[in-house]
């Protein structure tokens, strides 16, 4: 389980967030929502070491996690798909997605997380040879997600995976990240600007404002609750 | 025409040197966005290192590989322990950006004065393994003698060795993932620290050989303020520019295409004008084709 507690973020002289606190048990698909600069990437920043804390603690299981490089986190299971369609452009589908996977000693377990990513996105399978800057958007967020699988994750961060992409495919991503999630007993940290979208899969809710948690409890509660949906959804 | 034929394969020859110096300087640029003047003392340095080992085995096969060992190695202290610890801490401010050429530039002059320290007056001699006396073609010897063969043949041995780590391995894999997206890169696992040095050392060796490959095809010996070597460093850097710096394959182009173009003003206008006509190239393509001649707006290559 992820625990993160009193979790102080700066950018510089900008306090990112003040003091935030997050619960999420083994299996659960948590949702982050809050508008622009809100402080979400930050949060996921810092729990896959790109960024430092100021003050706090974050454990996963019996990991401390702060205070480690991305490249060490990886490989106890814990994986980042950043902000924006995170894929290298100039390499191949195939390439994007071997990458995730390079520092796994076991090349067969490593060669079977790639026929499930693709057999989870066959999209990607007919484009293994392309370069991933002829990908659609929605295309690219899939190999991101993909390239994130095949490091074999047991904590998922996913990073506004909706970000520009439409409607229609938005929501295919959406039902993805849900299915992936029970399918491989993944916890999942989801940060998203489409608030609706991402509460309707996921299985708690956290409201962030300016850096500070203002509401949080089951999915379900939140999206029913109209000061929640007045103050934060805005519908 | 004979000529004109010879005056090709003389440039083909020396612009093979100068692509692999390129790709010495591409290789720095693409892993960690440092023009690397410190290449040229590199360079040098290993051609002493090869100097020596020539002397006391007598063997060039012995000397080249241990040369580019010596390169590959001085070149991935240089990075860990002084670039290394530079780029963590500069930032995006203006003056920090000039830090990294400036300590090239400087740990060239300190690697220069070193070997003047150690080597003094000395000279290292490079004497080539085999005949440079042109290949006789109907009557007449030609500019193709079996020292350039060996020296074009071990470019491209070399470069084929590059594209395939580069294009069909892990570490070529990790080597472009991380020169393209370090942070992707990390996040995937990736050492990036780490092989950010293995590609200091691949441009280390691939200098050292540039530079015992520039001695063997010139006059044989190198001193610590070797003219040549100045001309290696500045060729290479121009052939790289002409590359577009940020590709391999358009290195070797740009090496070849500097060596014919100064080999045919050397024969045909006159040797004063060869240093003055790869600066005037290098502005030229600066002004003209600022990405590379193949390089394209934009669009990096693998
Ligand atoms: N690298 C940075 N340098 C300075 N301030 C930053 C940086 N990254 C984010 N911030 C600031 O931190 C706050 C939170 O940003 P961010 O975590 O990106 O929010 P969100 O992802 O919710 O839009 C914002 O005020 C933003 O301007
Ligand atoms: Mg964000």
């Amino acid at each position: 389980m992820l625990r993160i507690k009193n979790l102080v973020v700066d950018h510089g002289a900008i306090r990112a967030l003040h003091g935030v606190s997050i619960s999420i048990e083994k299996g659960q698909l948590a949702a982050v929502i809050g508008a622009n600069g809100a402080g979400k990437t930050t949060l996921l920043r810092t729990l896959s070491g790109l960024n430092k804390a100021s003050d706090g603690s974050a454990t996963w299981g019996d990991l401390n996690i702060l205070h480690s490089k991305p490249e060490s986190l990886v490989r106890h299971g814990i994986s980042h798909v950043s902000e924006g369609k995170s894929v290298i452009p100039e390499l191949t589908v195939a390439e994007n997605l071997d990458l995730g996977a390079l520092w796994r000693r076991n090349r067969k377990e490593a060669a079977q997380s790639k026929r499930e990513v693709v057999e989870l996105f066959p999209r990607l399978g007919e484009r293994l040879s392309q370069r991933a800057d002829s990908l659609s958007g929605g295309e690219r967020q899939m190999l991101a997600i993909g390239r994130s699988m095949m490091s074999k994750p047991q904590l998922l961060l996913l990073d506004e995976p909706s970000l520009g992409l439409a409607p229609l495919v938005i929501e295919q991503i959406f039902q993805s990240i849900r299915d992936l999630t029970t399918a491989m007993g993944l916890t999942v940290l989801l940060v998203e600007q489409n608030a609706m979208g991402a509460l309707k899969i996921a299985d708690i809710g956290i409201v962030l404002n300016l850096g500070s948690i203002a509401a949080s409890g089951s999915a379900a509660a939140l999206r029913d609750d109209p000061a929640v949906r007045a103050a934060y959804l805005g519908f | 025409m004979f000529e004109f034929v010879n005056t090709l394969l003389i440039g083909i020859t020396a612009g093979s040197i100068y692509s692999l110096m390129a790709i010495a300087i591409v290789l720095v640029w693409r892993s960690t966005r440092v023009v690397n003047f410190a290449a040229g003392g590199i360079a040098l340095a290993s051609t002493f290192v090869g100097a020596t080992i020539l002397e006391t085995t007598g063997s060039f096969w012995i000397a080249l590989p241990v040369a580019m060992l010596a390169g590959a190695a001085l070149s991935a202290f240089i990075e860990y322990f002084f670039l290394r610890p530079l780029l963590h801490r500069s930032g995006e401010r203006t003056q920090e950006i000039f830090l990294p050429i400036i300590a090239t530039l400087g740990i060239l002059g300190v690697m220069k004065a070193l070997l003047h320290f150690i080597y003094g007056e000395k000279i290292g001699v490079i004497s080539p393994p085999l005949s440079d006396k042109g290949f006789i073609v109907s009557g007449e010897s030609i500019a193709l003698s079996p020292l350039r063969l060996m020296i074009l043949g071990i470019v491209l041995v070399l470069m084929i060795g590059l594209t395939l780590i580069f294009q069909r391995t892990n570490l070529g894999l990790s080597l472009r993932a991380a020169s393209f997206a370090p942070e992707i890169s990390r996040l995937s696992g990736i050492r990036v620290d780490l092989i950010r040095t293995l590609g200091w050392a691949i441009s280390g060796a691939a200098g050292a050989t540039a530079g015992i490959l520039q001695t063997v095809n010139g006059s044989g010996s190198v001193t610590p303020e070797a003219f040549e070597f100045s001309l290696l460093l500045v060729f290479g850097f121009v052939a790289a520019v002409i590359g577009g710096i940020e590709s391999l394959i358009g290195a070797v182009i740009g090496g070849l295409t500097l060596g014919i173009i100064l080999a045919i003003i050397l024969m045909y206008v006159g040797g004063s004008l060869v240093f003055f006509s790869a600066f005037l190239i290098l502005i030229l393509v600066l002004l003209l084709r600022p990405h590379g001649i193949i390089g394209v707006k934009g669009g990096r290559r693998a």
